[in-house]
């Protein structure tokens, strides 16, 4: 059993703000790093000691069978596995060094840095195309003047300004599938995280709008450490730079994306990637 | 792509954290409205006790109308509800569980239903004054009841009606339709899969409604005033023709009166009528519980 | 054992009985509203053939019990706006802040307390809130505004607002409870705090949905009758001054209902005239909660 939960789901005050670490070098590796990451939804564990270093700028891809934990892995990355009711973890994260989980940070501003797009695309309805792109500066209440330009930098990072520029005052939830996922990308993106998490972004998208959005993800990662949950393998080989592993909770490989599908170290690995389960 | 800026190394947290101390505060306040009406109550129950409660004996219990509130009693008012409320029962739950079975056993889709669902509805929400309207027009005068307790009875019957419907509906729809199946494929007609298979297993829905729809009755007082119910009454009801009086019509009475030692007759009454609701309540609750446990639910 | 059947031709007419009966129960309420708008027509007619309908519109006195008769809807208008107004006043606020409590803060066992003490509360004679309201509130407001008359406006209004909240609390609760948890995530994802999340996502996208149990509260308060009859008074006034004693639509049904007034008179008749118009705004006001409602859940 666990001794000790870092539930920090409501810190108390006073909240320190996390400032960047000067003396990390302009070329590190690990954006993000995890130790001994375990997770648990009441009695139930569903990540046991995951540990792995994220690459700054590239698209990392987590694959595994259905319930291995990969939604759970990115949801502590941003703090989001907190909201459900009786879940817990343990171990550290650290953003650019800093631990994410520390006492007195805030998991809010933490999520501000770490955007995340969903399974199925969740525009707010009651918001048009342009406010759902503003929604995280809404939300946040950051006052920015250059609104229009935010609108048109996500929008076009997104690859889906030239689609909606002429009806931005339209409801987010006219468009298609595709594009509202594209519009949940570039809300996300409006307020310039550093890193995204994705979580099966593609799963209720028909082949043609996924194929649209692995494309957007080659361009993102020039500027962005993406990292993407897919049960889609193919989809892990076409768009990642590194994959992870992991089953029934446990990261079993971890390593270069053409490494882990063409000379995978584990026989697990091989059996899942071979097809011979999930 | 040429959108796509150069890379910055910003890694510096921007904006400011929501106030948790506001967000409490707001939690507190949220929480505070949630029990306000509960509070309300409390006090409003406190201050009809203290008032009240030392006004109840056997003499208030067991006395007519009086024109010196310290001989006043409930006795008229109380049986008149008694009467009323029986009646009220018996007409409303066989009309209202037959509605309820219609329309959801019975009924195609179809024009005919949609019409008597909208009815329903918007006759849930009607004012319970334009029932007493209703009442005097229909029952009192055009079929000639007079100040009944029938007409009484009738009015606050349609009143509670679609309560008792929705109810119904509630809990036949609760029925697995493989129960209806399993008994028409042993040949049983609809009516006996109704009566045999489908009811009994509907009956705790069918009396939490009734037991509602009883509540409500009780508690009625703007229809019967308008109907013609009696203030002053020192008698008791022989039959369903006879005039009546009510319980809410003699808290009424009373609390119109200057006189504060109407007022205390006032709060002596709304203590017996809130004790019914409440063992009324805790009833329908009981039962309800005990028979989802027999029925294995 | 062989169960004794009856013959077929007697259990097929049995059945279409009992099919006819049921319908009989079923076409009771098309009939009761039949009914109540045939009443309330004819009585308004023979009314209107007595008195003008612009006298009905435009006269600003209601004063058909008196030897100089007027018959201005107005004050009773006023009157009945003034107490909803008040009611509402008190009610919305504190109904979807309740509701937002229900839906976003509470936890399981909580709710399974507060929500059937709630619905119970919905259960409490309007009588009793109204003996509140004048043996209770309306001394303890006279401390604080000595001008405040025994009958009158607010006492009323605000009780029957808490009379309401549970209402409003419900109905608001279950249109927040409908707002998908996808937003709530999308916006937390987005780095908003549990504040912005409820007034910014789940408070506008639950919108239509809470337009619906507003309209239905203010419906509510509009034809509600023993509070204000009680605790209001009994002096049709064109006033907004919440102080004075006024007298609402459906106390006024209930003054007529109280003395013996013979049928096929005027004053009579004033009773139905005054039911038609309370009736109209009720039904008016319940059909656009239903179309508000139907709205929030085909989004």
């Amino acid at each position: 059993m666990p001794e000790a939960f870092s539930e920090s789901a409501c810190g108390p005050a006073p909240y320190r703000t996390m400032q960047p670490s000067d003396s990390m070098p302009d070329t590190v590796a690990a954006k993000l790093s995890v130790q001994e990451l375990s997770a648990w939804y009441g009695e139930k564990q569903v990540l046991i000691r995951v540990s792995l270093d994220i690459p700054e700028r590239q698209v990392t891809a987590i694959i595994g069978p259905s319930g291995c934990g990969k939604s759970t892995l990115i949801r502590c990355f941003n703090r989001m596995h907190e909201l459900v009711p009786a879940a817990k973890h343990r171990g550290s994260i650290q953003l650019d060094g800093e631990d994410i989980y520390a006492n007195g940070v805030d998991p809010v501003l933490i999520r501000r840095r770490i955007g995340m797009v969903f399974q199925k695309p969740n525009p707010f309805p009651m918001m048009s195309i342009r406010d759902n792109v503003l929604a995280g500066l809404r939300l946040t209440s950051t006052r920015r003047a250059d609104t229009d330009a935010i609108v048109e930098r996500a929008l076009q990072q997104a690859a889906l300004w030239s689609e909606v520029k002429d009806r931005l005052g339209e409801p987010g939830t006219g468009l298609s599938g595709g594009q509202q996922q594209r519009l949940c990308i570039a809300r996300a993106l409006a307020v310039e995280p550093d890193v995204l998490l994705m979580d099966e972004p593609c799963s209720a998208l028909d082949p043609i709008a996924t194929t649209r959005i692995e494309d957007l993800l080659t361009t993102l990662r020039e500027r962005y450490t993406i990292i993407i949950v897919t049960h889609n393998m193919q989809q892990a080989a076409r768009v990642s730079q590194k994959t992870a592993f992991l089953l029934q909770g446990e990261l079993v490989e971890f390593t270069e994306t053409d490494a882990l599908f063409t000379k995978p170290k584990d026989k697990r690995t091989e059996d899942y990637v071979t097809g011979k389960f999930g | 792509m040429s959108v796509v800026d150069p890379p910055r190394n910003s890694s510096r947290i921007s904006g400011r954290p929501p106030s948790r101390a506001l967000e409490r505060a707001f939690r507190g306040l949220c929480l505070f409205a949630a029990l306000l009406p509960v509070l309300v109550l409390a006090v409003l129950l406190f201050d009809v006790v203290r008032t009240g409660l030392g006004r109840i004996d056997v003499q208030f219990l067991t006395s007519f109308p009086s024109r010196r509130p310290q001989t006043a009693g409930i006795l008229a008012g109380a049986v008149g509800s008694v009467w009323l409320v029986g009646l009220t029962a018996a007409i409303a739950v066989p009309v209202g569980v037959g509605t309820a079975v219609y329309l959801e056993e019975y009924a195609r889709r179809g024009r005919l239903a949609t019409l008597i669902e909208i009815n329903i509805s918007n006759l849930a929400g009607v004012p319970s004054i334009i029932y007493g309207l209703l009442g005097l027009e229909l029952f009192v005068r055009a079929l000639s009841m007079g100040r009944s307790l029938l007409a009484g009875a009738l009015t606050l019957a349609l009143l509670v009606l679609p309560i008792i419907i929705m109810a119904t509906r509630e809990a036949l729809r609760t029925v697995p339709l493989a129960l209806r199946e399993a008994g028409l494929a042993l040949g049983a007609t609809q009516w006996q899969v109704v009566r045999q298979v489908v009811l009994p297993m509907a009956v705790p829905g069918v009396l939490t409604g009734s037991i509602l729809a009883i509540s409500r009755a009780i508690g009625e007082a703007a229809p019967l005033v308008v109907l013609g119910a009696l203030t002053y009454v020192d008698f008791l009801p022989d039959g369903v023709t006879s005039p009546f009086s009510a319980l809410p019509i003699q808290i009424f009475n009373w609390t119109s009166r200057p006189q504060a030692g109407f007022a205390v007759n006032a709060a002596a009454g709304i203590i017996v009528l809130m004790v019914t609701l409440l063992m009324l309540n805790g009833a329908a609750i009981i039962t309800r519980n005990r028979m989802q446990k027999r029925l294995g639910r | 054992m062989a169960p004794r059947q009856p013959r077929r031709w007697v259990r097929r007419w049995g059945e279409a009985v009992i099919e006819r009966g049921l319908l009989g129960c079923a076409l009771v309420s098309v009939v009761t509203t039949a009914a109540i708008l045939v009443i309330l027509a004819r009585q308004t007619g023979e009314f209107f053939s007595e008195v003008s309908i612009s006298q009905f519109l435009f006269d600003s006195q209601w004063t058909p019990l008196f030897a100089d008769k007027h018959f201005g809807i107005w004050p009773l208008l006023a009157g009945t706006f003034l107490t909803s107004a008040i009611a509402i006043g008190v009610a919305l606020p504190f109904g979807l802040l309740a509701a937002v409590y229900l839906g976003e803060f509470a936890t399981p066992r909580v709710r399974a307390i507060l929500k059937p003490t709630l619905e119970l509360l919905a259960g409490v004679p309007t009588l009793v809130y109204g003996y509140f309201a004048l043996v209770t509130l309306t001394p303890l407001l006279q401390r604080v505004l000595p001008e405040l008359s025994g009958f009158n406006a607010l006492s009323p209004g605000i009780v029957m607002g808490v009379m309401i909240i549970p209402m409003i609390t419900s109905l608001g609760e279950d249109a927040i409870s409908a707002v998908p948890g996808a937003l709530r995530e999308g916006a937390y994802a987005l780095g908003a705090g549990k504040l912005q999340t409820v007034f910014r996502v789940v408070l506008p996208t639950a919108l239509s949905g809470i337009a619906a149990a507003l309209v239905l509260a203010v419906s509510r308060a509009v034809g509600e009758t023993m509070i204000v009859a009680i605790a209001a008074g009994q002096q049709p006034r064109l006033t907004l001054d919440p102080q004075v004693p006024v007298e609402t639509m459906t106390a006024y049904i209930v003054q007529v209902g109280m003395g013996d007034t013979p049928t096929g008179t005027l004053e009579y008749r004033t009773i139905f005239v005054v039911g038609a118009t309370l009736f109209a705004i009720t039904f008016a006001a319940n059909l656009l909660s239903q179309r508000l409602a139907r709205r929030f859940r085909e989004r």
